[in-house]
């Protein structure tokens, strides 16, 4: 099968070059996950068409949207696309019916047909009761269910989303996240997401693009995704403690001549992923079994939920998690020497 | 309701600032309300002066009528004319980017500072019936302008227009161009997009440059008498007609003052809301 979306975005600027390239298919959600500033932004208003690209590739179900090369670029207003931006944008002088009919209308349909069109997607969102309503009475989760409404009612060949739940306050945030989980599940065109928050990219989406510094950094499936991360941001973003070195054998060399470990067997560049909690903590070195045995100093305290993660400082530097009852046993503060102890067996070694 | 009731005592007198308020330094005070009564004094003036008496007849007299009715209409028409122009020209200023754009906002706003007279002398080496447009004009479609009602609404509209161009612009700037991002992907062109959800967003902003413009119409003089000259009923505007009455009936023309200084009250009392919100 073909992709429906084939992208190789490239757009310059002044101080930040975007180069990223990534396709899609039908049905297909797509998360374009990185921190601020790595251009998903610039990104996401590329595939729109409100921005040129600079160089690069962009085509949709084999036709051609953007190509520099080939002098082609279809403005925004006639790419089937539906757009749900991250502040949503709502027209404030329509209500929300009207908002949702608005694309309709531009398909040129008359007001009577498009309002009729649109208010089963507002039922849909379970908004019906507030179709008269203003944006502007609208609370947060209302409004995105409308801004995705309008987005949908298009009945666009590719939805793209900007931080969707950023606005939201985090218990509305579980309840969106679902529902809007279910809408892109029946959503049968391809669904491009664009986030910095891991939890939304991984539930929302079946494949990551993650994007630093306007480059690709790493594809594939969430899962994939949190248990192999290649690089510091995807690890600190899953919880993980990621390390890069030289494989030999079940022995992974860091740059700085720290041996890690591990129960692969492996050669050549590596990476080497184990999470917090599979660190354990000792005020003197420990008679253990545990094959990596680091000493450290405490760097850092926090309470995340019912567990504290520790940063530590030292030749490894690492995060542990410890329940309550160990830290407070460890009597840990800041520029306490610790020994951290990680067995073999929790450590995740795969080829760089 | 003869029982006298018993008031409550008068606020001492000198009441006492609030504690915390610096006292205003005289050489401030002084010359502030200086200004004050020289601004306010002339209206004052004009109110005591008023023959109140005789008002209603100077006031149903046919030449005010005539006068008041051609101001209303050409300062309406030239609103419209301003709109009609100067909403489209607003947007290229706020919303493109081509080179000569800032020059091209300071050719707009110049009409703003120059003095009226100025204009209808420039309107008239234009629109005049041997000007550059006005010779083609009369030869082509046999339409003069000069000392015609629609030359009143011409001079007015050139006096008028930076107004409500450089009102809308502003409102325009202010406005999040996202919206019309958003209109575009939802197949809106640009047009459909400034129709729908651009005009609608900054309508606040239109309606306080309308009203500017009107008023500005209204009492134009400069421009109009130049290019439009002076004929009662046809070109003689109210502005024109105060300033003719002084010479032969005062009484008149305070009467005809009065009755501008209602409308400029009311487009106060309108604008109230933008301008005088200020804290």
């Amino acid at each position: 099968m073909t992709a429906a979306l084939d992208a190789r975005l490239c757009v310059a600027r002044d101080t930040f070059t975007l180069d990223v390239a990534f396709s899609a298919q039908p049905g297909e959600v797509l998360a374009l996950l990185g921190p601020n500033g790595a251009g998903k932004s610039t990104a996401l208003r590329a595939l729109a068409g409100l921005l040129p690209l600079t160089s690069g590739r962009l085509a949709l179900d084999g036709s051609e949207w953007d190509s520099p090369s080939a002098g082609v670029f279809v403005p925004a207003e006639q790419r089937p696309i539906g757009v749900v931006f991250q502040d949503y944008l709502l027209f404030p002088h329509l209500s929300a019916l009207d908002n949702v009919a608005f694309g309709l209308r531009c398909k040129g349909l008359r007001r009577a047909a498009a309002r009729a069109e649109a208010l089963p997607w507002l039922e849909r969102m379970g908004l019906a009761e507030h179709a008269g309503q203003r944006p502007a009475k609208l609370s947060g989760g209302q409004a995105q269910r409308v801004a995705l409404a309008r987005a949908l009612a298009v009945r666009p060949r590719l939805l793209l989303l900007d931080e969707p739940l950023a606005a939201l306050d985090a218990r509305t945030r579980l309840d969106i996240r679902a529902e809007l989980r279910r809408h892109l599940a029946e959503f049968e065109a391809v669904a491009v997401l664009v986030t910095h928050d891991p939890l939304d990219a991984m539930v929302l989406a079946d494949r990551l693009v993650v994007i630093e510094a306007g480059q690709v950094v790493q594809t594939g499936r969430p899962a994939e995704v949190a248990r192999r991360p290649r690089t510091d941001y995807i690890a600190r973003l899953v919880g993980l403690n990621l390390y890069q070195g030289t494989a030999d054998g079940r022995r992974v060399t860091l740059p700085e001549g720290q041996v890690l470990t591990t129960d692969q067997e492996l050669t050549g560049p590596a990476f080497v992923a184990f999470p917090p909690d599979a660190v354990t903590l000792h005020r003197h070195r420990p008679e253990t079994s545990a094959r990596n045995l680091f000493p450290c100093t405490v760097a850092g305290l926090d309470l995340h939920g019912d567990r504290f993660r520790v940063d530590l400082t030292g030749p490894l530097p690492l995060a542990a998690d410890l329940t309550p009852t160990a830290a407070t046993a460890l009597d840990l503060t800041p520029g306490t020497p610790v020994w951290a102890a990680i067995k073999a067996t929790q450590t995740h070694a795969y080829p760089a | 309701m003869s029982t006298p009731r018993t008031t409550t005592a008068p606020h001492p007198r000198g009441r006492r600032r609030p504690r915390g308020t610096p006292r205003v330094p005289a050489a401030l005070l002084l010359p502030a309300l200086l200004g004050l009564a020289f601004l306010v004094l002339p209206l004052l003036g004009l109110l005591i002066r008023a023959p109140w008496s005789a008002l209603p007849e100077l006031l149903t007299g046919p030449e005010v009528w005539q006068a008041l009715r051609l101001s209303l209409i050409s300062a309406t028409a030239a609103t419209g004319v301003s709109l009609l122009l100067g909403v489209p020209l607003a947007w290229l200023l706020a919303r493109t980017d081509f080179p000569g754009r800032r020059l091209l906002r300071a050719l707009v706003t110049l009409p703003l500072v120059l003095p009226p007279v100025v204009g209808g002398v420039a309107l008239l080496l234009v629109l005049g019936r041997n000007g550059i447009v006005g010779r083609w004009l009369d030869s082509a479609t046999g339409i003069t302008l000069p000392f015609t009602t629609a030359g009143v609404v011409v001079a007015e509209a050139f006096v008028a227009m930076p107004f409500l161009v450089i009102s809308v612009e502003g409102a325009l700037r202010a406005a999040d161009p996202r919206y019309e991002e958003a209109a575009a992907t939802l197949g809106a062109s640009r047009l459909t997009a400034f129709r729908r959800v651009t005009l609608p967003l900054v309508a606040p902003g239109i309606g306080a440059g309308a009203v500017l413009a009107w008023a500005r119409a209204l009492g134009e003089f400069g421009a109009t008498i130049t290019f439009a000259g002076n004929f009662p009923g046809r070109t003689q505007t109210m502005p024109l007609a105060v300033y003719l009455a002084m010479e032969s009936d005062p009484e008149a023309a305070i009467a005809l003052s009065l009755i501008l200084l209602t409308v400029s009250v009311a487009v106060l009392a309108g604008l109230r809301d933008r301008w005088m919100s200020t804290p």
